[in-house]
């Protein structure tokens, strides 16, 4: 039900790291380090400026991919990782979009399982990949039966 | 202490997290924009087929990288990988820990494991950390 939409990518989307969301997302994981917070801090250790923790691009928005319309409930977050080339900085803008990467279906404890793979990209303003991740979403049987009615 | 002094088979110092609360998993929703209520509301988890509510997958692994942010001075985490092993539920105590496997050059790949209190592993993964001016 997924093939179909392997490779297809959402419109990019503009997305500016804003530093109150960055100190409050540093104080859910319960890291707020100055190098997250703090300018002065940033400043001394010689950073451009306050950086993102790596989970950050959570809060991203990657755009709409025409077509796929998961179920709200349901779903299993199998994997996620995230690749850098270098840390996102408080501030910068970054064009973010998405693409399913690849579905596939096997057996498993939840019956015959999807595992559908999408893969996030974020580009800065000279057009340079930064931070890719991809999240593995594994739908139930039961799960991919109510999506096909 | 710094992370390019580490031999293989050196790990972190381990950190154990408060008991999981209900307010964590608020606060996480609110900053990460993900408010599927089965983090946070009983009757949805229950409704679920869960005994609770669990824990986001991505609240965790945003813990785990906590190890590393007192060495950003160093470097930053490159690659950051896991696998959601296992449900985390309220009041639940995780132990974050991070192993050292391999080093090569400007990089360092680390085993990065978040377990609870049962010893069950509820993230396997893996950091690989790159060293600043090599």
């Amino acid at each position: 039900m997924f093939e179909e939409l392997i490779g297809k990518r959402s419109n990019p989307v503009q997305n500016t790291i804003e530093r109150g969301a960055v100190r409050k997302f540093a104080e859910a994981i319960g890291d707020p380090h100055p190098v997250f917070t703090d300018p002065a801090f940033a400043a001394e250790k010689g950073f451009k400026a306050n950086i993102a923790p790596p989970t950050f691009p959570v809060t991203f928005d990657y755009g709409i991919i025409e077509g796929l319309d998961l179920p709200k409930a349901g779903l299993i977050h199998g994997e996620q990782n995230f690749e850098y080339q270098r840390p996102l900085y408080v501030g910068e803008a970054l064009h973010c979009y998405r693409e399913i990467e690849k579905y596939q279906e096997r057996k498993g404890k939840l019956g015959q399982m999807g595992f559908l793979f999408i893969k996030s990209t974020a580009e800065d303003k000279n057009g340079e990949i930064v931070m890719t991740a991809t999240q593995t979403i594994i739908l139930s049987e039961t799960v991919r039966k109510g999506m096909k009615g | 202490m710094n992370l390019r002094a580490k031999k293989p088979g050196d790990s972190l110092e381990s950190m154990e997290l408060p008991p999981v609360s209900r307010l964590d998993l608020i606060k996480y929703a609110g900053a990460s924009g993900d408010f599927n209520p089965i983090h946070t509301i009983d009757e949805a988890a229950e409704k679920a087929g869960l005994p609770g509510i669990i824990a986001h997958g991505m609240w965790t692994m945003g813990n785990l990288g906590k190890l590393f942010t007192p060495y950003v001075g160093e470097g930053f985490i490159e690659k950051f990988s896991v696998r959601f092993a296992g449900m985390v539920f309220l009041d639940d105590r995780l132990t974050l820990s991070a192993t050292l496997k391999e080093a090569q050059g400007a990089r360092q790949t680390y085993e990065a494991v978040v377990a609870n209190q049962d010893g069950g592993k509820v993230i396997k993964g893996e950091i690989v950390f790159k060293m600043y001016g090599e």
